[in-house]
């Protein structure tokens, strides 16, 4: 009986019911429209598939996008782990407070902290002003873009962060300090080691999660082509003309940078396991 | 050990002042002050910022801003799209949970990757692929253009694409947990002669209630904000397929300040609503322990 069965046997009820439900579901909603993509983006031929591609205002976004993208994750690796060591290390009025509003980014709407870091970051506005007398415009520039998408970043660095820090082993940097260990040294040779799987996840969780960021960036960024204009943007303006070829050329080269950064992400996560095992044995 | 240190004490141990504490301390405050301080320029201003603008010109204007037909449609609009998407949504989430945590079957990672593939890809993408399927030039285009049937610029574009989206947010909160919970009390049930739905209601339920309460508002909060998707499958009809997160684009867009801020502050509320109450689970869930 248990042979005959494509799952192996368990006395729950309702395999057949909430995996066929499943199934359709993610076929219907993923697995169909994502083939429509790729069907079109290989309806074309390499030729015209390259031109769009390498257009010089396509390239003008990739740089945009990946570079704000990258900038904005390394700032993250900075200051997410400050705010995540504060978070876990230190008890300070308020903690908890801050603790609950990283999740902020994550849980508003991308058209309103869009409309709001705009404002904030305007010549004219609250910081934008200040930054403006030492000759630094941030909106509709590319740190503008930046700006945006290291609010986006975020989170995911903090809360990947949060974790491996509470497993750094104090009575390490103790007897580290105790035998004269400065304290670089300590943060070097014990902290680093223990939290670098969880930093490079953050990093390109951050990062993955930028590169594909719309709505708080096209607020903030000038939308200039080749200058600040963001690779998502690129594929609006290519669907409202109706050029969905286009726009499925320039899909696909972001779908592939995705696979690649979630395939990044699953070796990091393997090899952080093995290194674990490896220090434990 | 750590029983026998005073309460009020166990804080200032937890922080263990070093060797040289003066070093220490400015280190620690360097690094609080560090992290306010970035937290405050890129979070707190913003948020502040919405509701400033919101009521700079005085309640009058924000309560106006409200009685303008195409707002209160767009608000309707997006009351409609998350009422049908969020119930799906928890539908697929319970039963994505309990196909994946309680049964062991062949291609169970490619499932739990297609669950996660809507967070890894641009939302702009997420809605182009349902152009490429119903649009005018689409593979279904034509079929429905003769069948007189629009899914593109209308509504049910907005609802798949915002399905698609924030389908993920239930299901990844419910499988970990239902994982990590295990499977005991649900065999005992069936073994003692539950049946399956009693079984699920009375004894799964319950036990992921928090989560699955979690769950549901995020994916609430993030169908409700959704803008990227949407944009592209809305077609910007105005009174028609704008949600208020297209409402917000264009008002800001007509320098109109006060009406796109005023129908931020809604959406901003929402959001701290949604971290209030997941602030609540999660002491709920800290003091059952």
């Amino acid at each position: 009986m248990a042979g005959s069965r494509f799952h192996q046997p368990s006395v729950l009820p309702g395999f057949g019911l909430t995996f066929g439900f499943t199934t359709f579901f993610l076929s219907a909603l993923v697995l169909l429209p994502l083939a429509a993509l790729v069907f079109m983006a290989a309806s074309m031929s390499w030729g015209e598939l390259l031109r769009v591609v390498t257009s010089a205002r396509a390239v003008g976004s990739y740089r945009l996008s990946f570079g704000a993208s990258l900038l904005a994750a390394s700032i993250n690796l900075v200051f997410g782990f400050v705010i995540a060591w504060t978070l876990v290390r230190y008890r300070f009025p308020g903690r908890k407070l801050v603790d609950a509003l990283i999740d902020m980014p994550f849980a508003l709407p991308t058209a309103v902290s869009g409309i709001a870091l705009t404002s904030v970051f305007a010549q004219n506005g609250w910081i934008g002003r200040y930054l403006s007398l030492l000759g630094i415009q941030v909106a509709y520039t590319w740190i503008g873009v930046t700006v945006a998408l290291t609010l986006i970043g975020m989170p995911f660095m903090v809360r990947t962060l949060q974790p491996a820090i509470t497993e750094v082993q104090r009575d390490l940097e103790d007897a580290a300090e105790t035998l004269g260990a400065g304290r670089f040294y300590v943060f070097r040779r014990i902290i680093l080691p223990t939290v670098l799987p969880a930093m490079l996840t953050g990093f390109a969780l951050a990062f993955a999660r930028a590169v594909g960021e719309y709505g708080s960036v096209i607020f903030i960024a000038g939308n200039i082509p080749r200058k600040t204009e963001i690779t998502p943007l690129l594929i609006v303006i290519h669907l409202q003309e109706f050029d969905y070829r286009g726009a499925a050329a320039l899909g696909s080269v972001m779908l592939v940078m995705s696979f690649v950064v979630l395939l990044t992400i699953n070796l990091i996560h393997t090899w952080g396991r093995r290194r674990l095992v490896a220090a434990a044995c | 050990m750590a029983g026998d240190i005073p309460l009020a004490l166990r804080d200032e141990f937890a922080t263990r002042p070093g060797r040289d504490t003066i070093v220490t301390a400015l280190v620690r405050w360097g690094l609080i002050a560090a992290c306010l301080a970035f937290l405050a320029a890129l979070l707190l201003a913003p948020l502040a910022m919405v509701f400033a603008a919101a009521f700079e010109h005085g309640l009058a204007a924000y309560w106006r801003s409200f009685s303008d037909p195409d707002t209160r449609a767009s608000i309707r609009l997006t009351l409609i799209t998350a009422a049908v998407v969020v119930p799906l949504n928890t539908m697929f989430g319970l039963a994505a949970a309990w196909c994946i945590a309680k049964f062991e079957f062949p291609g169970k990672s490619f499932l739990v990757t297609l669950i996660d593939l809507p967070l890894a890809i641009s939302p702009v993408i997420s809605g182009m692929m349902f152009v490429l399927l119903f649009g005018l030039q689409g593979w279904f285009g034509a079929w429905l253009q003769d069948h007189d049937i629009s899914i593109i610029f209308a509504l049910p574009g907005i609802i798949l694409a915002t399905m698609l989206v924030t389908f993920p947010y239930v299901a990844r909160e419910l499988i970990p947990l239902m994982q990590q919970l295990g499977n005991d009390e649900e065999e005992a049930a069936i073994t003692m002669g539950a049946g399956a739905w009693m079984t699920f209601f009375r004894v799964t339920l319950p036990k992921v209630r928090w989560g699955l309460i979690y769950g549901v508002i995020l994916c609430n909060a993030r169908a409700m904000g959704e803008f990227g998707a949407v944009s592209v499958v809305s077609g910007h009809i105005r009174g028609l397929t704008n949600t208020m997160p297209l409402t917000i684009e264009i008002l800001y867009n007509e320098y109109n300040f006060v009406g796109a801020f005023a129908v931020a502050s809604l959406l901003t509320l929402l959001a701290v609503v949604t971290l209030v109450i997941k602030s609540l689970i999660e002491r709920a869930g800290y003091e059952r322990r």
